[in-house]
């Protein structure tokens, strides 16, 4: 299948308060259209910036390395008005809290109608006719009435749904995902995560969906990149990756998390210190501070991916011994 | 066992504003008959979806608005037949953790002003007792005394909730009332918090009033749990025969909904 998305070798360097960090070290993958690719990781692994990346919306003065190319296209070096012919258009976003990504001084039509008015040149009557029918298809209830009302007049799964309407008016070939149910109850996520799907799959679109949850990626995506530090540190089809988890971060955050069943006052295995710093990474493996198994080599050089099996990549230097 | 906590048929009504210029105010009934009985040294899981009432709910424990209907009685004391003053020094016997440590701790305040303020407010105490007992606090959390003078900005989340914990614990209340205590952080820092607290329930007796919508960490760390549904209690029991069995149908969804369900321990 043909290539939609293709990062190689993603660098971001921030402008922090203690000088420049590199915020993503090395992040490499590629998806094709219809793929779903989930990327998880814990608060600063690089998860969101490689979003933003993607999307152009980094940081001002943030330095940008290596290539993004979607559909043939490179993303690095391209003028800030072709990307805005991409961005909403080609490429949609959902974000996590849909309150704040909502404008609240507009009706949710004229908000969903704003994209298909600037990127298609649909009148104003065409876009509000399309906006009913992509609330319609989000599965918004009594949606006619629903154009005309103001985010604050709708609950958090329905704003979510309509945040959904948004990424989706344009007909995009890929749709990013960033933690789109952090905000919502656990019946509501599920529901939305099935209607994303859905979506995903009639539309034949890429999704990228980034998470911090072991089991919404288990549930949604087929293949799934597990950061820390900036890197990818495991990368495979998610079955594969949660039945051998083959870098002790992913076997950490995978015992970490509370699950039913577990005996009352049972403690949880924890991670030993805390995840560092940008501007203090160290220079080869990122998890290796916290590691048991951290060998000196893993302290020496970062640590190039290796081949748990076929399209299962780890780096990790110790992987099997982890795995044993 | 001793009772600790007694919530008796509580109902609390909310107006909301008017619709039309001269109609009636319309009402939200968010609590409608809840009783509930936790024991000294227990913890007690409360789950339900948003709007269910399970702020509230934590509200009224915490005598922080009165019930239109039921009464909470805390160790024998009727929280809202108190006068004021006895109220405020009630109070040093039950305290909260809120959800998101980066709202609830005060960042032009340092940490000793933060952890130690309920001391000053309930027992008057000195700044040298409050600093040791401040002190002792944040050892028991995990932090160290040198903490004290810094700025809530230099932790991390789960560093902060550790504060936020030890805030709560610093008047050595019998009773804590968590919402959410970890909804807020990652995986691997959620761990550690969970395990904290589970550790301070060994060494200090605490009994917690656990809110949560995560049914696995409630699962865990409590031994009963309420199933609260549009204000009322629709399910009650202890975690392992409720989860495994759930009878009510909003219990079977609460579960059905549970992500991840197809993922085994390796």
């Amino acid at each position: 299948m043909a290539e939609l998305l293709a990062v190689q070798d993603l660098r971001v360097t921030l402008h922090t308060a203690r000088g420049p960090a590199d915020a993503l070290r090395g992040v490499s993958f590629a998806m094709a259209r219809g793929d779903t690719v989930g990327l998880i990781g814990e608060s600063g692994c690089g998860k969101s910036i490689t979003a933003l990346a993607l999307m152009g919306l980094l940081p001002e003065g943030a330095q940008v390395a290596g290539s993004i190319r979607f559909d043939g296209v490179e993303l690095t070096t391209l003028p800030e008005a072709q990307l805005c012919q991409l961005r909403g258009n080609r490429i949609g976003m959902v974000f996590q809290e849909p309150m704040t990504a909502l404008n609240p001084l507009h009706t949710v039509g004229h908000q969903i109608g704003e994209s298909l008015r600037l990127h298609k040149g649909l009148s104003r009557a065409a876009a509000r006719a399309e906006a009913l029918r992509l609330l319609e298809r989000v599965q918004l209830p009594q949606a006619a009435q629903r154009l005309d009302a103001y985010p604050h007049q709708l609950s958090g799964g329905q704003r979510q749904r309509v945040v959904i309407a948004i990424a989706l008016a344009c007909g995009p070939d890929l749709l990013i995902a960033d933690e789109p149910t952090t905000a919502l109850d656990v019946t509501l996520q599920r529901e939305v995560l099935a209607l994303i799907a859905e979506l995903v799959r009639e539309d034949g679109m890429g999704l990228l969906l980034i998470s911090h949850d072991l089991g919404v990626m288990a549930d949604t995506v087929q293949r799934m990149l597990v950061m820390y530090g900036g890197t990818v540190v495991e990368s495979g089809p998610t079955a594969e990756v949660f039945r051998r988890l083959a870098h002790p971060y992913s076997r950490g955050l995978f015992a970490a998390r509370p699950r039913l069943g577990l005996a009352r006052g049972t403690r949880l295995a924890t991670i030993a210190g805390r995840v560092p710093e940008l501007a203090d990474m160290p220079a080869g493996c990122p998890f290796a501070p916290r590691c048991g198994l951290a060998i000196d080599e893993c302290r020496r050089a970062p640590v190039p991916p290796l081949v748990v099996t076929p399209g299962h990549e780890v780096r990790c230097l110790r992987w099997e011994a982890a795995a044993a | 066992m001793t009772v600790l906590l007694q919530a008796e048929d509580l109902h609390q009504q909310y107006r909301l504003p008017r619709e039309r210029l001269f109609g009636p105010r319309p009402l939200v009934q968010a609590l409608d008959g809840v009783s509930f009985t936790l024991h000294k040294g227990r913890s007690l899981g409360l789950v339900g979806e948003s709007g269910s009432g399970k702020s509230t709910l934590a509200r009224l424990v915490m005598a922080l608005e009165a019930p239109s209907e039921g009464r909470v009685v805390f160790d024998g004391q009727d929280l809202n037949a108190l006068s004021p003053a006895a109220l405020r020094r009630a109070r040093a016997g039950f305290q909260m953790v809120f959800q998101d440590p980066y709202g609830s701790l005060d960042p032009r305040r340092r940490v000793l002003q933060t952890v130690a303020e309920p001391l000053a407010v309930l027992h008057g105490a000195g700044s040298a007792e409050q600093r040791e007992r401040a002190a002792e606090v944040l050892d028991a959390v995990g932090l160290r005394a040198s903490d004290l003078d810094k700025y809530p900005h230099e932790f991390s989340g789960g560093q902060r909730q550790r504060i936020a914990i030890a805030r709560a614990l610093v008047t050595r209340p019998q009773l804590i009332v968590a919402d959410e205590p970890v909804s807020a952080l990652d995986v691997s820092v959620q761990a550690q918090v969970l395990n904290l607290m589970q550790d301070l329930q060994d060494r200090f007796g605490v009994t917690y009033f656990f809110i949560s919508h995560d049914l696995a960490v409630v699962d865990l760390v409590c031994d009963e749990v309420i199933v609260l549904q549009h204000g009322r209690i629709v399910e009650q029991g202890d975690p392992d025969t409720l989860f495994r069995r759930p009878q009510h149908p909003y219990t079977q969804r609460l579960l059905a909904a549970v992500p991840g369900a197809a993922l085994a321990t390796p």
